[in-house]
């Protein structure tokens, strides 16, 4: 099965130059090196921060776009690893193993199975 | 990806072996977790080389050397980057004697041991039991129970954390505590059996795979441990297992022993457990599984219900109630009692039981009662602990067979007295 490993950190951590975030973000290269040579890494990406982004929307047949988005809390989505796993306690150790889970959070997400029923809400 | 394809033929040898490689790993490295990295680099090892190269003749020995080996690196690796390698060394030379099978068989049950400490709650028990030793994927566990994904996930994570916390030893227990922990593993054991036996919810294969899983890890332990209690469990489990063809008819309903179709019921599945019986007793130590499926046997040789050799299901009762004196066994004693010595005894013995031995809230007391009162003609009576049976049962196709019950006394359809 394929899960997303979605990586949240406060970027004034991940980029202070403390000797922690710096080993964190020099070991991120080997990591993902090392789940590519297993054959457990499908694809991954690192983001720019949200300064950089806009956000479009469709309503009534128009598009509008705004800068951001801009949320209240410090940490930001910051990368994304889709790995693929035999179950979720797999994928969690191989999200558990980002080093920077070390300074933010992992969340870790299966991917939808499009032979499943959809989820009834 | 076309990487799905060798791992896709890997499936037999992985359920075949996984277990196995997994015990010996988590000794070879120290932790659950080195030990599925390890077990994941030795499958993808084999899926490159296997087709090529063709099986070896030993794959588990193989597996074990290849994901040590992969481990191994990836540490001196990590090492090299932190210049942390002298400190590391010694770590790395553990031997592995892969060629004693009497070796291999302890990782086996250092595993199984472990995965059902006691220190453990028997939720995280039965995840982890299912997980590791039979190797079910999270996501199979979690619909098999019913249950979020994450609730397993997080059951077995909390689990792996103690036993590392805690530094729960990953061993064998002594002579002296072995037939404690044995218990502890065997109750996970038919927990899991019985949440695929009594889940009430009608024929559904997620369910039937839980009976599965649990008569192949019975049938783990007693290769690896012949143990007059773990043979008795696993005659026990294919005992039910045997009957369930007769269990559920067609519409889904649960039919009670007494009129389930015998001809139904798997005789080679019987002859098995009879001789799993027969070996434990030899023994000559009866524990309270032995006893229970002693006593299921003795029902599965009778011709018919009537038929029944009631006087040797009581006395068995007779047994296990001093071993294991619950209010529980107590009733089935009356309900047998009710067989031998008429429907009238039987009530007798099972009033007290409701009124003052604490089955005042378990359904199956009441509906034993209604099934005394019913042949007693007692119609108002049996109406009523029907009645009582059926506010108290959860279980859809239980709850339908009260209802028919029920609705059987209603129409004056009770058999007369």
């Amino acid at each position: 099965m394929r899960y997303a490993c979605l990586v949240y950190f406060d970027p004034q951590k991940v980029f202070s130059q403390s000797a922690e975030a710096e080993a964190a973000l020099r070991d991120t290269g080997p990591y993902n090196a090392e789940l590519r040579a297993s054959g457990q890494l499908v694809t991954e990406g690192a983001l720019e921060l949200p300064q950089q982004a806009m956000t479009v929307q469709v309503r009534d047949g128009k598009m509008s776009a705004t800068d951001g988005p801009f949320m209240e809390t410090k940490e930001v989505l910051g990368g994304f690893l889709v790995v693929e796993a035999r179950d979720l306690n797999e994928a969690l150790r191989l999200g558990a193993g980002i080093p920077l889970a070390r300074l933010g959070f992992v969340e870790v997400r299966p991917l939808v199975d499009f032979s499943k029923p959809r989820p009834q809400l | 990806m076309s990487d799905d394809d060798p791992r896709a033929a890997l499936d037999a040898i992985y359920r075949g072996e996984a277990g196995r490689v997994r015990a010996t790993l988590i000794r070879c490295l120290g932790s659950f977790d080195a030990a599925e990295e390890a077990l994941h680099d030795a499958f993808v090892a084999a899926a490159k080389q296997w087709p090529e190269q063709g099986v070896p003749i030993n794959p588990y020995a193989w597996l074990v050397s290849t994901g040590r080996f992969s481990t191994i690196s990836r540490w001196r690796r990590q090492a090299r980057l932190a210049r942390a390698l002298p400190e590391l060394a010694p770590e790395l030379e553990v031997d592995v004697e892969l060629e004693r099978p009497d070796l291999i068989q302890d990782d086996e049950l250092r595993l199984i041991f472990t995965c059902c400490h006691p220190t453990l709650t028997p939720d995280a028990r039965v995840a982890l039991t299912l997980r590791e030793v039979a190797g079910l994927t999270t996501e199979e566990i979690a619909r098999a129970y019913l249950t979020p994904t994450p609730t397993i996930a997080q059951r077995i994570v909390r689990a792996k954390a103690k036993i590392r916390d805690e530094r729960i030893p990953y061993e064998v227990p002594s002579a002296a505590d072995l037939s404690a922990r044995l218990e502890s593993v065997l109750q996970v054991v038919y927990l899991i059996f019985n949440e695929g036996y009594a889940s009430g919810e009608g024929p559904n294969l997620t369910r039937d795979d839980l009976c599965r899983e649990a008569i192949r890890l019975g049938q783990s332990i007693v290769r690896l441990l012949g143990e007059p209690e773990a043979l008795g469990l696993l005659a026990l489990m294919i005992l039910h297992d045997a009957r369930s063809a007769a269990r559920i008819d067609a519409d889904g309903e649960l039919v009670l022993l007494e009129r389930q179709d015998r001809s139904l019921w798997d005789r080679t599945r019987i002859r098995e457990a009879e001789q799993l019986i027969e070996r434990a007793l030899s023994a000559r130590r009866v524990g309270p599984y032995l006893l229970q499926a002693a006593i299921a046997a003795v029902h599965v040789e009778a011709p018919s219900f009537a038929e029944t050799d009631w006087a040797q299901i009581v006395g068995l009762y007779d047994v296990l109630r001093r071993l294991d004196p619950s209010p529980v066994i107590a009733l089935n004693r009356a309900v047998a009692l009710g067989m031998r010595d008429g429907a009238k005894a039987g009530l007798a013995a099972i009033e007290p039981l409701i009124e003052q031995g604490g089955l005042e809230g378990y359904y199956l007391a009441h509906a034993a009662r209604a099934d005394l009162e019913r042949r007693l003609g007692l119609g108002a009576a049996a109406r009523r602990s029907y009645e009582r049976a059926l506010e108290l049962s959860r279980q859809p196709v239980e709850r339908r067979f009260l209802e028919a019950r029920l609705a059987e006394l209603r129409l004056g359809l009770a058999p007369k007295p």
